[in-house]
């Protein structure tokens, strides 16, 4: 609020604005009469692209400062916290990721997530499907009972789902986190999946069928080439969420050796502080970080896409 | 051809729906069950209670302090993570130097902002928490140096270690961590307003903080409305336990004297920690209560005809 203030009466203030940017571009000067007489344009540009730029160096400035932290030693780490490494201390690396086991806790996220991803998208598009497509009774009732799981706290059925696991002899283990993952991340794709097969064609499903296709022959080899789109933004959605689920291993997986990337970081923390070997920690925590974070840049707009399709519908 | 349909049917939905109901769906309904008894979690014999558990919480101090806190988050969080994308997103779209032609116009570099803007989003919470326990450290931590650095030495905060300070200090990370997803999907929203809106309600001689609150907030209401309820479930759930467990000291987190501990991470605390998964599960029916709360006041709050356009 009190920054619309102040912008409003700088432009009353010096309807001129010096404070603007002025490349002089044989461009600008066409359009300079123009700035002039309506001069809130310029003032609000330097003031937006200052807030701007105050918020990208805030979110980038922690992240460089671990990258850079990982290459230093310990005392440099202790006695000035933001001076530039000696010199790259790749043996952090190297430590990290055989002695502090970040290599068997990328091993087990990528079976878990792995497992699990596959495992989601295949029943998630089957019940999405069913229910968007076939009218039988209890339609509605089962994809609410899916919806309802959006929005209930996660943590009041891990206490129960804790000795259920232990029952069945599956807690613990690498599997029954898949099957777990699974389930809680069917509501948010049996969602958006739903919506989805609403939208694509029915004529396409009908010519299947009518030339002799099965229902499931229908399913697997015309629907869901159709749905790919959706499966990819579903998809990358719940990669990033189970990636990074760290709540639920917590509860259900406290093995040491099957620990998975985001609990085993916070494992090393509480062993490496003992150790005092903090850059070898921080060598845990950016190469945990870099690969999703390279992966993001790459695949920028499909990431964008699915990460937010979900919230617009 | 009846027939074959619905055994397709139950074929389809079979293992989902047996997956859902037997690791969401039946813990749910047990945990309701469980809070009526007086089960430790450790042995399997239990028996009813009735309303005990509900009665001892209300005199728990400490669960007052949890439903304290996450009531902070559910009302602060949102509040804040919100506005803050809103003004970001605006400032994107509309915040730019006119162009010849053109009635609004984003600023230069928008999609570089955007991409920078969501890195917290694709990083695991518990990275974040971790390195911001490291920026926070009141002896070597990357805050405290910068404020050495500028000449401020004497003020040298202990942040996440007193307890005034370091329910804030949970915040801002979160704030930090979630703004950015909010900045991209309000933008998106912003974007498909179309222009002459801006150009009519600029020609009548508008200036841009009106047209936000008259042209852009209203359309993208909806979209603010499913923000604002997605973040308060967030600051309620998982995300708060996630960060208040790894950030804040004391046994298994909390903060000192209890100063950070939530209503997740208390459930987490009674249940696996104490032996009191009864006791437990009563927290978490209140923290359902609490989420169920929320989201029925902000829906009731931010009833609005919705408008097409």
């Amino acid at each position: 609020m009190k920054t619309t203030d102040t912008a409003t009466t700088g432009v009353e203030d010096n309807p001129g604005s010096p404070a603007g940017p002025g490349p002089t571009l044989g461009k600008t000067t066409e359009a300079a009469p123009a700035k002039r007489s309506r001069g809130d344009g310029t003032v609000l540009n330097v003031f937006s692209h200052g807030m701007l730029i105050v918020w990208a160096v805030m979110v980038v400035m922690p992240l460089l400062w671990a990258v850079m932290t990982s290459f230093k030693t310990d005392r440099a780490i202790f006695t000035s916290p933001w001076s530039l490494p000696d010199k790259l201390h790749f043996e952090n690396w190297s430590r990290a990721w055989t002695e502090a086991h970040m290599s068997d806790y990328f091993l087990n996220t990528i079976l878990v997530v792995g497992g699990s991803l596959l495992g989601t998208l295949l029943f998630g598009s089957m019940a999405a499907y069913v229910l968007a497509r076939f009218d039988f009774p209890g339609n509605r009732f089962i994809y609410f009972l899916f919806i309802g799981g959006m929005s209930f706290p996660i943590i009041l059925a891990l206490v129960p789902l804790f000795y259920v696991m232990q029952n069945i002899a599956l807690l613990n283990t690498l599997h029954g986190l898949i099957l777990v993952y699974i389930a809680y991340s069917l509501p948010f794709t049996v969602f958006f999946l739903t919506a989805f097969f609403r939208t694509l064609p029915t004529s396409v499903a009908e010519a299947a069928f009518v030339d002799g296709a099965s229902h499931t022959r229908t399913f697997f080899q015309v629907m869901l080439p159709m749905a790919k789109p959706g499966l990819i933004s579903v998809g990358i959605f719940n990669f990033l969420g189970q990636w990074n689920q760290y709540l639920l291993p917590t509860v259900l997986n406290t093995e040491p050796e099957r620990k998975v990337l985001s609990q085993g970081l916070v494992q090393l923390a509480v062993s490496q502080g003992y150790k005092g070997d903090w850059s070898g920690l921080f060598a845990g925590l950016v190469m945990a970080m870099l690969p999703v974070l390279a992966a993001y840049i790459v695949f920028q707009r499909q990431v964008v896409a699915g990460l937010t399709a979900g919230a617009v519908k | 051809m009846q027939h074959g349909k619905y055994r397709f049917i139950v074929g389809f939905l079979a293992a989902p729906l047996a997956l859902y109901a037997l690791f969401v769906i039946w813990p749910f309904i047990q945990s309701i069950y469980y809070s009526f008894t007086d089960w430790t979690g450790l042995s399997p014999e239990f028996g009813m209670v009735g309303f005990d558990n509900y009665s001892r919480m209300l005199d728990d101090e400490i669960f007052w302090k949890s439903l304290q806190h996450s009531l902070t988050f559910a009302v602060v969080l949102p509040l804040v993570t919100v506005g803050l994308a809103l003004f970001f997103a605006f400032m994107l779209n509309v915040g730019g130097r006119r162009r010849r032609g053109a009635a609004i116009a984003g600023v230069r570099g928008s999609s570089f902002y955007k991409i920078v803007y969501f890195f917290p989003q694709v990083l695991s919470i518990a990275i974040v928490a971790l390195l911001f326990q490291f920026a926070y450290n009141p002896n070597s931590g990357a805050i405290n140096s910068v404020l050495k650095g500028i000449g401020l030495g004497s003020v040298q905060p202990d942040w996440l270690g007193d307890p005034d300070l370091a329910l804030i200090c949970v915040m801002v990370v979160l704030v930090w961590s979630t703004v950015g997803f909010f900045v991209v999907l309000f933008s998106a929203g912003m974007a498909s307003i179309p222009r002459d809106f801006y150009e009519a309600a600029l020609l009548d001689g508008a200036n841009r903080f009106t047209t936000f609150f008259k042209i852009t907030l209203p359309l993208l209401w909806d979209t603010v409305q499913s923000g604002w309820i997605y973040m308060g479930i967030l600051a309620l759930g998982a995300e708060s336990f996630a960060v208040v467990q790894i950030m804040t000291v004391g046994p298994n987190g909390g903060g000192p004297d209890y100063s950070t501990i939530v209503m997740p991470l208390y459930v987490y605390q009674k249940a696996f920690r104490d032996g009191q998964a009864a006791y437990a599960t009563t927290i978490g029916v209140a923290l359902l209560l609490v989420t169920l709360a929320f989201a029925a006041v902000v829906m009731k709050l931010g009833r609005r005809e919705r408008l097409e356009f």
